[in-house]
């Protein structure tokens, strides 16, 4: 950092202060804030002196304050039980997670290079199916996925874009190495928190963020609207973009209406649309009028009743014939579900290599493949020392953890893998980074990752940082909301 | 003649506004008719001021279930506190609420964040924040939660289709309101005929008009002296006090007319439903409608409204329902 910017800070939040980051031990883990960094600018050190000196009482008044203006602004998600509707918020960390601009120069570099294989990959498998008759992905992985759609083949997409909104669930290991842990190619969600976070960070500590330069992230609604208006029907001069949601009943209808609004768009539901001559149309107070591209936040199989699920109330029939017939721009398109499974995820290093001839910039995390021999045998030599994951689940389902598993427990994974070894993928358990985080206390390390955001019509714009989430829980690797995990504002930095 | 505004408006959300509109309406206005009924209690006969809350609510059935013959602190607890009776302020409020919620991507932050607020303050009342020496308080601030919300609405929503859906469903339900407000009298006066002109009588008709906001506003038409008929024909006629149900029905047929004009839309059924009764309040004087009998036109008046409703929802709607409850 400059000595100019140094004399900015007002001296008071530069006394040392023990306190707040007293019995703070992230070892061994790598820590997102004082594991030493190159190219911060000073801005580490900076962060974490301001840090100190607030009290612990002034941290957890801020917090509930800023806790307090999440929950009224009403950003929450609602949890259905038998008898009542709980609106929650997404619990709100106030410790910033720091990016450096060199690490964000790779990471967005990773991104894009991840999302132009992704969307490759897709219209290969949905064209000439090159990959697969190379052998370089097993045919088996990907046309008897369930997340395949013969419905998608031969079938044109703008620019060869699939896959226009991107989640990429980004990890770092004990050396400070990211490594991609899952792609999210259907309809990520959780980018509204992002920006949310920063503005309630700019509410509770402006403080803490004078004179720091950071990468803006507001506009991600602007870069959205623009990538739906590349793909909408050509000789459209001002296209109608739409949010389709699920409703109000949907856990992330907060974010279908932010995004809605960032946009400047209307948030239809499924009865809002219908479909004449193969076009798309919105009821509105003076009839029926034109809708050109729609951002869907429903699932594949619940879009249009006529094709898929005949039981789905969310969707509106007709909307994939209009879709093929070019009428009307979806994103993401149908079908990209099988691009972001766990069997294909183990592939993407030779999914990247075999398109754009280049090395991988952001690693996988070392994924051993039981379908193939060598895979298989390296992990039965392993098990009690490997993750075990099965290829079709999500959510964390048939998962056994070698170092934390029961030797009864590591005898039926083995039974299972021995069994059927193409169903399997194993991985060696990381230790994710940490960052201090507000416990009852005071600040103590706790595990996270990173998912940043892309963006992609005519090409791939990705928003600087993304939704850093955290495990709340000592010890725990599980940042999901659903099971206690919350949320940081995360700084890309500007200066080097 | 203006230009024709190019940016639809979805349907469900015209719906949810004019909805919106009605339930914040309905909340102040029972606010109101609570306060003034404490103030209509008499001694020797409390009940039968509440009961006729129930009454023009016409909420009786309902009630007779939940709670049997109205006293006056359960039927305080059915409006104010139970969550079940759908014509109650908490879920009047949840409904004002859950159209808020379906309009969030077209209404201000500062609309959903008070909206937010208030349902999580009315949802959390208790038995003792309803007892009678806090209830004209309590009342207040509901009312003043209801302007509030009116207030930023005013200051901070763009002025396109939407505002005038929303501005339409107020003055129709305003309109509806003060007709019963105006019912109150009449229920409880049918008992006892004798008490017509007595000091008593007077005091309660003052009372209507402070429930109304309209004392001073009635004090610059009539300086002195204050009689039934003239409350009645102020509440009812007058062209100038914004809770009268002539300036009410005029303000919608205005809104209506800006959706022609400005908009493009097809207003014609609507717009004879409120001709017909704007005709039938301006062609009429107070005492003839008194001669013909007051309850029984109003009730003609409530039923007029409904079916201008219905044809606002024919219209611009189509087959969409409204969030929660209905008219």
């Amino acid at each position: 950092m400059s000595t100019e910017l140094r004399a900015r800070f007002d001296p008071s939040t530069l006394a040392p202060s023990a306190g707040v980051f007293d019995g703070y031990e992230p070892s061994p883990f790598f820590c997102e804030l004082t594991s030493p960094r190159l190219g911060d600018g000073g801005a580490l050190a900076l962060i974490h002196r301001r840090l100190s000196a607030l009290s612990l009482d002034d941290f957890r008044r801020r917090t509930a304050q800023a806790e307090r203006d999440l929950f009224n602004l009403g950003i929450t998600f609602t949890v259905y039980t038998e008898a009542n509707a709980i609106d929650r918020i997404l619990p709100f960390d106030p410790v910033p997670r720091v990016i450096t601009a060199g690490e964000w120069r790779m990471l967005e570099a990773g991104v894009v290079q991840r999302v132009r294989a992704l969307n490759l990959f897709l219209h290969d498998i949905y064209h000439g199916q090159k990959i697969l008759q190379d052998g370089v992905v097993p045919a088996g992985l990907v046309l008897g996925n369930p997340n395949y759609r013969p419905e998608m083949q031969e079938f044109p997409v703008p620019f060869g874009t699939y896959v226009h909104i991107c989640g990429i669930d980004i990890v770092r290991d004990e050396k400070g190495i990211f490594r991609v842990l899952e792609d999210n190619a259907r309809t990520p969600s959780g980018v509204s928190y992002v920006i949310e976070n920063r503005h309630a960070m700019l509410r509770a500590f402006p403080d803490l963020m004078q004179g720091i330069a950071l990468r803006p992230v507001d506009g991600y609604g602007i870069k959205l609207l623009e990538a739906l208006c590349d793909i909408a029907p050509q000789g459209v001069d001002d296209p109608q973009v739409v949010l389709l949601s699920p409703g109000i009943y949907n856990s992330a209808y907060f974010e279908h209406v932010f995004l809605a609004r960032e946009m400047g768009v209307p948030l239809v539901e499924g009865a809002d649309l219908v479909v004449e001559n193969e076009r798309v149309f919105m009821r509105t107070t003076r009839g029926l009028s034109p809708v050109h591209a729609i951002y869907r936040r429903i699932d594949d199989t619940f879009l249009d009743p006529t094709v898929f699920r005949p039981d789905s109330l969310l969707g509106v029939p007709g909307l994939v014939s209009a879709w093929r017939k070019g009428n009307v721009a979806l994103a993401n398109a149908v079908g990209t579900g099988v691009a972001d499974d766990k069997a294909i995820y183990a592939y993407m290093p030779r999914i990247i290599r075999y398109y754009l001839s280049e090395e991988p910039i952001l690693a996988n995390v070392e994924t051993l493949i039981c379908r193939e021999p060598e895979g298989l045998a390296a992990t039965l030599a392993n098990l009690e020392r490997l993750v075990l994951k099965p290829v079709g689940e999500s959510g964390g389902y048939g998962i056994t953890i070698g170092p934390r598993a029961s030797q009864a427990e590591l005898e039926a994974a083995r039974a299972k893998l021995i069994a059927d070894p193409a169903n399997w993928i194993s991985q060696p358990m990381i230790g994710l980074s940490v960052a201090p985080t507000l416990t009852p206390d005071g600040l103590r390390p706790r595990h996270l990752d990173l998912r940043p955001y892309a963006v992609t019509g005519r090409e791939t714009w990705v928003l600087p940082g993304g939704l850093s989430r955290v495990a709340l829980k000592a010890g725990s690797l599980v940042v999901n909301s659903s099971q206690g995990g919350g949320s940081k504002d995360t700084w890309v930095l500007v200066q080097e | 003649m203006t230009a024709l505004s190019k940016a639809p408006l979805l349907a469900r959300y015209a719906e949810s506004l004019f909805w919106m509109a009605r339930y914040l309406e309905r909340v102040e206005n029972l606010a109101r008719v609570i306060d003034v009924t404490q103030t209509f209690e008499s001694p020797g006969r409390p009940a039968q001021a509440w009961e006729s809350v129930v009454r023009i609510n016409a909420d009786e059935a309902l009630f007779r279930e939940r709670y049997g013959l109205p006293q006056p602190d359960t039927v305080r607890r059915f409006y104010l506190l139970d969550v079940d009776n759908p014509t109650s302020i908490p879920a009047s409020v949840a409904a004002a609420r859950r159209n808020a919620r379906t309009l969030r991507p077209l209404i201000s932050t500062e609309m959903w964040r008070q909206m937010n607020e208030f349902h999580g303050w009315v949802a959390a009342l208790t038995e003792e924040d309803v007892a009678p020496d806090r209830l004209s308080s309590l009342c207040t601030r509901i009312k003043e939660a209801v302007q509030l919300q009116t207030g930023i609405t005013e200051g901070t929503f763009y002025r396109d289709q939407g505002w005038l859906f929303l501005e339409l469903g107020r003055q129709i339900e305003r309109a509806d309101q003060t007709t019963r407000l105006l019912d109150i009298k009449y229920h409880l006066l049918l008992p006892s005929v004798a008490d017509v002109g007595s000091a008593l009588d007077l005091s309660q008709w003052h009372a209507l008009l402070r429930a109304a906001a309209g004392y001073h506003a009635y004090r610059r038409v009539h300086p002195r002296g204050l009689t039934p008929a003239s409350v009645a024909d102020f509440l009812l006629l007058n062209g100038a006090f914004p809770r009268s149900t002539l300036l009410c029905i005029r303000r919608a047929e205005a809104m209506l007319d800006d959706l022609r004009h400005r908009y493009g839309l097809n207003v014609a059924g609507p717009a004879e439903r409120l001709e017909e009764v704007r005709a039938g309040l301006e062609e009429r004087s107070i005492e003839r409608i008194i001669d013909v009998g007051l309850h029984e036109f109003l009730d003609w008046v409530q039923r007029m409204l409904i079916a201008a409703s219905a044809e606002i929802g024919t219209a611009f709607f189509r087959d969409w329902r409204p969030a929660a409850g209905g008219a």
